[in-house]
């Protein structure tokens, strides 16, 4: 009866009593899912125009963040270091294309997966030798996000809103509106459509697999390093931080491999559920510690009721 | 058992500068494996003409196409393009030296509208840097509205103005085909391969299509090879044919000497031996 009441009576009520924890639960699971969203986007930038399931992503935020921090480090401006970054994540993406895709053109998709485990090696390998293997801090003030926080007075309690936690949405919104931009209006974008629609015909006029694979791989580079700014600002950065791309998967599931919106959505549904069961079901019943499992078993139910995730084309398989 | 136009009839032909060869395939074999695709094969396609490639199912004609435009590798055999022989050749590059196609089972962008699928074609044209496309401003704008001009030509000349917006996955699947071919003329081919064209279509739409075929050849100048079925339609539209069977050449000449030749006729009708 005690359990009933935990499971289905008391987190509602305590909802109702308490709107401002409610309030601030929903902002942590909103920004977290913002960074999951980022990441899965990622992995669907480089699906969409390849096939490819890109393992390599999460190692690839913690990449291109440390390489920032190291020039920044060597007395360069954050700025510079930034854009030094870009250019690290632009030779990356040449490299890769020229060393591991081209070969493999035409290999099974389970082949170029395991090319990408080897990226990921690789740029673990890398990373330490060239940056080393200390913990390092994302330098988020060098780059002027403020590290204060404002503390609304509202719905009869306190409600607390990092202002890095502003400028990390901030930063993702405007980095999904230019992508999905470009995508949508530019030349390159219509070429990576067009790609991931019809491969045969986009060779056909002309479209070159070689240069939008450089360029989906430079994008998710772009990608990964944002996200490592916006995650960098929460804890440090290290090579145990690529784990975080694994969160990543229950977001593909819920959201397909192939929709944008759909990591998207994917992306905050998750990142709120989580919050939510574990603030309001997971600590009160188990003492909390729900947010590493939460995910995946959310995306396992779904899975049993839409295989093909909740926006993914649907699958039809003729027998 | 080969035909060749006699000088007289290309003296005769309707198309200026006909005669001289824009592309000539030297002898090439394909195969997949054990089995051969094609073996042998030896043609060329004239400036300017409209050249047909008939014969029976599995006889060859799309592999054909496709070591024309790059996606199969012959293991013999050279072909040369505007008098010089190419190596080796992605479709890409292909395009990149102007040749266009139409596929057999229509391979349009379905996520995207007719225009976008037609403004892809013109990929290749446009010059200004990654930069400038991605923030679409400057340069870019300036060529995008260069581009949109030629391109709604095209959709004049096709008569696809309705349809502009339209996603192609909801069009008519002889609409489709007419966007197929608006994609390919918009990147301003020197040789346009169609592989069945006419397929599928019903009486008004393959007139519809020889029509803009022919529009095509006459206004833009456009060296066309096809493949069709429809012998109705090869016999009106083709100044040559060349028949394959079993991926061998048994006859090459002007659609009234194909008709009569022997070997075609036993190709198609079947021969008791």
């Amino acid at each position: 009866m005690d359990l009933l009441d935990k499971i289905f009576v008391a987190p509602f009520r305590d909802m109702v009593d308490l709107p401002d924890i409610l309030v601030q639960t929903l902002w942590e699971g909103f920004v977290a899912g913002i960074l999951y969203a980022l990441i899965a986007l990622g992995f669907v930038l480089i699906y969409r125009s390849s096939r490819i399931f890109n393992f390599a992503q999460g190692v690839m935020v913690v990449f291109a963040s440390l390489a920032m921090i190291w020039f920044n480090q060597k007395g360069i401006p954050a700025w510079i270091a930034l854009a030094l970054a870009l250019v690290v994540m632009l030779v990356m993406a040449i490299a890769i294309e020229r060393i591991v895709l081209r070969p493999l053109i035409g290999q099974p998709d389970i082949i170029l997966f395991m090319a990408t485990i080897g990226i990921t090696l690789v740029l673990i390998g890398i990373g330490e030798w060239w940056f080393g293997g200390e913990n390092q801090a994302m330098i988020t003030d060098k780059l002027g996000v403020p590290g204060e926080q404002w503390d609304l007075r509202i719905l009869g309690g306190r409600v607390s809103i990092r202002q890095q936690d502003v400028a990390a949405v901030i930063v993702a919104i405007l980095l999904v509106a230019g992508l999905l931009v470009f995508l949508n209006r530019s030349q390159m974008g219509r070429a990576i459509r067009a790609l991931s629609d019809d491969a045969q015909a986009a060779l056909s006029v002309g479209i070159s697999l070689h240069q939008i694979w450089v360029l989906v791989w430079f994008l998710a580079g772009v990608i990964a390093l944002v996200t490592g700014i916006a995650w960098g600002a929460r804890v440090d950065i290290t090579f145990n931080l690529q784990v975080i791309a694994y969160k990543a998967l229950p977001v593909l599931m819920l959201g397909g491999l192939d929709s944008i919106s759909g990591a998207i959505v994917g992306g905050l549904l998750i990142g709120i559920l989580e919050k939510l069961f574990e603030i309001y079901w997971a600590q009160p019943i188990m003492g909390g510690g729900s947010e590493t499992w939460f995910a995946f078993v959310l995306a396992l139910i779904v899975l049993l009721f839409r295989p093909q995730g909740l926006f993914g084309e649907k699958i039809i398989e003729r027998v | 058992m080969n035909i060749t136009a006699n000088p007289a009839e290309a003296a005769a032909d309707p198309h200026a500068g006909a005669g001289e060869v824009l592309l000539s395939v030297n002898d090439i074999s394909l195969s997949f494996g054990g089995v051969k695709a094609i073996s042998d094969v030896s043609f060329d396609i004239r400036k300017g003409e409209i050249r047909a490639i008939i014969g029976p199912n599995g006889a060859g004609k799309t592999s054909m196409l496709n070591v024309i435009n790059g996606f199969y590798h012959p293991q013999q055999g050279t072909i040369s393009f505007r008098g010089e022989v190419r190596s080796r050749m992605r479709p890409h590059e292909a395009a990149k030296q102007g040749i266009a196609r139409t596929f057999q089972n229509v391979a349009l962008f379905r996520g995207m509208s007719t225009l976008d699928n037609i403004m892809s074609g013109r990929s290749l044209k446009m010059k200004a840097n990654f930069f400038w496309q991605a923030i679409r401003f400057g340069p870019a704008l300036r060529e995008e509205i260069e581009h949109r001009r030629r391109v709604e030509e095209i959709i004049d000349f096709l008569e696809i103005q309705h349809i502009r917006r339209t996603p192609v996955g909801r069009l008519a699947y002889g609409l489709q085909k007419r966007v197929e071919l608006a994609r390919a003329l918009a990147m301003e081919p020197d040789l346009l391969l169609l592989d069945e064209p006419m397929a599928g279509m019903n009486l008004e739409e393959k007139e519809d299509m020889s029509r803009f075929i022919l529009d095509v050849s006459a206004q833009y100048g456009t060296t066309i090879a096809l493949i069709e079925h429809d012998m109705g339609v090869v016999m009106d539209l083709s100044d040559r044919v060349l028949v394959l069977d079993y991926g061998q050449k048994i006859a090459d000449g002007t659609p009234a000497e194909v008709q009569a030749n022997q070997a075609v006729i036993d190709a198609y009708l079947g021969v008791s031996h």
